[in-house]
């Protein structure tokens, strides 16, 4: 018997003489012997203080980012950590409860989606966000498909600055293929930023149904936005900007306000532990006009028969389980638990704490730079005048990859190999601070270059 | 049950209306010196408001998401029976080892040789489902359900164009989720429905008629969404197999049959699993899940990247495989989703897996036991996991599944599934689980034929229910039609 069955055996004897049977093998007899087993070849259960020892030493064969100091980024950050949020998602009201398909009896929940749609659409400048996607990664995949949509199905090409994040552009071509979509890559110019003019040849007119952006790139570059909106306007194709570092919201505009018609992308930073690279939350937010093609679930406002206000899942004929093979994704569960994750963190955080804390990471950011700018060795940044935001390639005599073995060896995570994916881009490292870089974390990592080289 | 709060909660948005200045949080000391971001960054491209949620302190913002959970229904308060859902316990063991620093701290871009217990963690899981499915390989990447489908569908994609046999076509029961004939729609294939038999299985000769060579593949959920056994499983995988066609197995009812039968001996060529179900992590008023696709070996060459390989006693990531689908997502998947099945796994072995899913079929049979007599039982074959009722006795007197599912709510129970599958019209479909007490079960079933009673006694009660909830009866209707998705100054827009 196990405690997380709630019969034991001898309810299960009562169970069975009421349903007149006297082995629960009976209520099996359906499954052809062909295909039974007897007993799965995996070891029995154990005790939880035998479990919880397995699964702790896992994790300490793991070098926890709270041990070194760490200059990870590349669309998985660490910032500060409110304990309200742990403790709001620890709550089983909301972790045990599903998707709220009836209304009555989970307004908690969805007061809060509607919370975190309004405060995704002031973040991006947009009217409409929807209730979260898986990631990033497929955030940009549904933003794609969702343009394929708005154009009616006839124009094929998706044109993706290189700077997009290359591991989301792997994911894209994934799905590509199948929805019969030709993607287009157009590489930055040596400043790191991607060319609006660049982008506007490589859409041609009336063959694209979105240009795509990232902003900060993945060079941690911000982009030139109300050139690139202007362009895919030109071309006839919706404006797509996705964002990998979403505390950068803090501080920069969302596209919605510079004529971007998708802006989407990964929301981690906001309050998601770095987890091995999930579950994250993906954010997708679009002009209202064309609120019937976007993907997933979408919270709205209504009463209730006495005239109250109260929320619902709406627009549900978009989706999957009413119109079947023609709903406008297949998503069903989706990231609903770090959405409340992401709010609870903004709501905590403010307004004016989100600005402060994004002009942290810059200032951070900035200190970086002028250090690293004098690192000797051979290092240098790869764009010492280009306006970043939390993150920067660093560029030498070796290789990225190396660099970051070497400094590893040296306890220090020094950044993500700029070719990790492949790339125009010089071999470098990408280096990103946040507002919890120290300046004793920069010293061991400056320290560290000038021992490893 | 849920009752009515004490007082309305407010939007975030609509405290503070004074915008004072109030502290949420104090972050980091700067010890470096600010700047201007306009001397790093083009005007133009700065923000100049602040984004507009308001100020507040740190006991507003506890108080407030208490409040707004006193308004949900969850697992830990009563029977969840919502069919094909598999709403069990989600214990709190899962919980602690998920928030262990050395899983939830890590990056995912971090050296291999620094997530040595991460990459093994991935790899005892695979093992695991590998075992439990009796498959050959299996991708633990993708996010949910509906993304493993999408997975599955992408490599069977893949695997034909590899035999040079493109094929246009993808057959689904009329039983089937939803999130099937989307899935094959959005790998690009053409949706076509197999007819159910008389006993709520696939028509084996309408199969038989429809499996042509433009079929790419057969999406069946096994045991079906009525809770039946496709009990001519090997006969269809053979079918389809003779004919080219390779079989999706749709694993959401896998709680019905674990430790009992093999997805590997069934024919099946990939199947996703969603944790989230038969493993026990939470759904999360809507994710996330993760949802592993196990395959035959057919499939195994197209799994997507990464992929955890075991180098002796030590792991590495293989990043491309020019015949992988590629990757599905970011990174490894759901990973401390991944952590909480695997404590799952290792606390019930073998021994309690079995026991879980004799104890799930064991409630639901009690259920239609109980209930099949108050109640119309479409199809009359033996249930598995779920029973499937419907409202047609008491249609008679202007009572809809509807009205019997808002009805549950005020004696204190989740509704089951309703209006699924889309055979049975009026459906309710319930789906016990195991963790529950069968005191527990026999309450809900005392319920329904309470209201079985009131439906005849006073219909109008019935039909104006929920009486006794946070909210009565939510206009869904006008949420359409006068969209308002989000809050603004003026008033939500």
């Amino acid at each position: 018997m196990h405690p997380w069955v709630g019969a034991g055996d001898d309810d299960r004897r009562r169970i069975l003489a009421e349903l007149g049977l006297t082995s629960i093998d009976q209520l099996f007899a359906s499954i052809p012997d062909g295909v039974c087993v007897d007993r799965l070849p995996i070891a029995d259960g154990a005790d939880e203080g035998t479990v919880r020892a397995e699964l702790a030493s896992l994790g300490l064969a793991n070098l926890s980012l709270d041990c070194a100091p760490s200059f990870l980024g590349a669309g998985v950050h660490r910032h500060v950590q409110p304990s309200v949020v742990d403790a709001v998602l620890s709550r089983a009201e909301f972790f045990t409860s599903y998707t709220p398909y009836q209304p009555e009896i989970t307004q908690g929940t969805l007061q809060a989606i509607f919370e975190f749609q309004t405060l995704i659409c002031q973040l991006t400048g947009l009217e409409v966000a929807n209730a979260s996607l898986y990631d990033g990664a497929t955030a940009l995949v549904e933003a794609a498909l969702f343009a394929h949509r708005v154009k009616r199905g006839k124009l094929d090409r998706v044109v993706v600055a290189e700077t997009v994040h290359p591991m989301y552009r792997r994911v894209l071509d994934t799905y590509a293929a199948p929805a019969s979509l030709e993607v287009v890559v157009v590489p930055p110019r040596e400043n790191g930023r991607t060319d609006a003019s660049d982008l506007r040849a490589a859409a041609g007119d009336g063959l694209t149904c979105c240009v795509v952006v990232q902003s900060p790139n993945f060079l941690g570059l911000v982009e030139d936005l109300p050139a690139v909106a202007g362009a895919a306007r030109e071309a006839g194709a919706l404006a797509v900007q996705v964002v990998a570092e979403a505390v950068s919201l803090g501080l920069l505009s969302g596209g919605g306000t510079h004529g971007f018609d998708v802006v989407c992308g990964e929301a981690q930073s906001f309050g998601l532990a770095p987890g091995f690279g999930g579950p994250h939350l993906g954010f997708f937010a679009c002009r209202e006009a064309q609120i019937r093609q976007m993907p997933g679930r979408l919270v709205g406002e209504t009463v209730d028969s006495g005239g109250r206000r109260a929320f619902c899942l709406t627009l549900s004929t978009r989706e999957q389980h009413i119109r079947r093979a023609k709903a406008t994704s297949n998503i069903c569960t989706n990231q609903g638990l770090m959405a409340l994750a992401a709010t609870v963190w903004l709501e905590a955080i403010g307004g004016r704490g989100l600005r402060q804390l994004a002009a942290a990471c810059l200032a951070r950011c900035e200190d970086l730079k002028r250090r690293l700018a004098a690192v000797g060795g051979g290092w240098r940044l790869a764009h010492p005048a280009g306006p970043t935001f939390n993150e920067l390639l660093l560029i030498g005599p070796g290789t990225g990859a190396e660099l970051a073995r070497r400094l590893a060896e040296r306890g220090v995570l020094a950044g993500v190999p700029a070719r990790t994916w492949g790339g125009s881009w010089p071999d470098g490292l990408i280096v990103a601070a946040t507002e919890r870089t120290t300046v004793a974390d920069v010293d061991a990592l400056v320290r560290a270059i000038g021992e490893a080289t | 049950m849920k009752r009515r709060a004490l007082r309305d909660e407010p939007l975030i948005f609509e405290r503070n209306p004074g915008r004072a200045r109030r502290q949420g949080f104090v972050l980091p000391p700067l010890d470096v010196p600010a700047v201007d971001p306009a001397s790093v960054i083009p005007a133009e491209l700065l923000r100049h408001d602040e984004p507009g949620c308001p100020d507040v302190g740190e006991m507003e913002v506890v108080q407030h998401f208490h409040r707004l959970s006193q308004l949900n229904y969850a697992v830990d308060e009563g029977l969840y029976p919502l069919g094909s859902c598999t709403m069990k316990y989600n214990p709190r063991l899962n919980e602690q080892t998920a928030r262990f620093p050395g899983l939830a701290s890590i990056h995912p871009l971090q050296p291999p040789e620094q997530v040595q217990g991460a990459l093994r963690l991935i790899w005892e899981l695979e093992r695991a489902l590998l075992a439990i499915t009796g498959m050959a390989g299996v991708t633990l990447q993708p996010a949910a359900g509906a993304h493993g489908e999408l997975a599955g569908i992408l490599m069977i994609r893949r695997a034909l164009a590899a035999r040079g046999d493109a094929r246009s076509v993808v057959l689904v029961p009329d039983s089937a989720h939803g999130t099937n004939p989307a899935t094959a729609a959005f790998a690009g294939y053409e949706a076509v429905e197999v007819p159910s038999a008389e006993d709520g299985t696939v028509d084996l000769e309408a199969l038989d008629r429809l499996m042509t060579d433009r079929v790419a593949a057969v999406m069946l959920t096994v045991p079906n969404t009525l809770g039946v056994f496709e009990h001519q499983i090997l006969e269809i995988s053979r079918l389809v197999h003779d004919r080219g066609g390779l079989v999706y197995m749709d694993g959401a009812n896998l709680n019905a049959f674990v430790g009992r039968a093999l997805p590997g001996r069934m024919g099946a060529d990939a199947m996703h699993i969603n944790l989230h179900k038969t493993f026990s992590t939470p759904h999360g008023g809507g994710g996330p899940g993760a949802g592993p696709v196990v395959v035959s070996e057919t499939l195994v060459p197209h799994l997507p990247v990464p992929r955890v390989v075991r180098d002796g006693e030590s792991f590495r990531v293989v990043h491309d495989d020019p015949a992988s689908i590629g990757p599905m997502r970011g990174f490894f998947g759901n990973f401390l989703i991944l952590v909480r099945a695997l404590t799952y796994i290792r606390s019930l072995g073998a021994d309690g897996l079995r026991e879980m899913s004799s104890t799930a079929v064991l409630y639901a049979n009690l259920i239609r036991h109980r209930l099949a007599g108050a109640y119309h039982l479409p199809y009359r074959s033996p249930s598995l996991h779920e029973v499937v009722l419907d409202d047609s006795r008491q249609a008679a007197r202007d009572i809809h599944n509807v009205d019997i599912a808002k009805r549950l709510l005020d004696h204190g129970f989740h509704p089951p599934t309703m209006s699924f599958p889309l055979i049975v019209h009026g459906a309710l479909m319930i789906e016990p689980a195991e963790s529950v007490p069968p005191e527990e079960i026999d309450a809900f079933c005392d319920a329904m034929l309470a209201i079985a009673a009131e439906a005849e006694a006073s219909p109008e009660v019935v039909r104006g229910a929920p009486h006794d909830t946070p909210v009565s009866r939510v206009d869904e209707v006008r949420a359409a039609r006068q969209l308002k998705v989000r809050w603004t100054p003026e008033g939500s827009s």
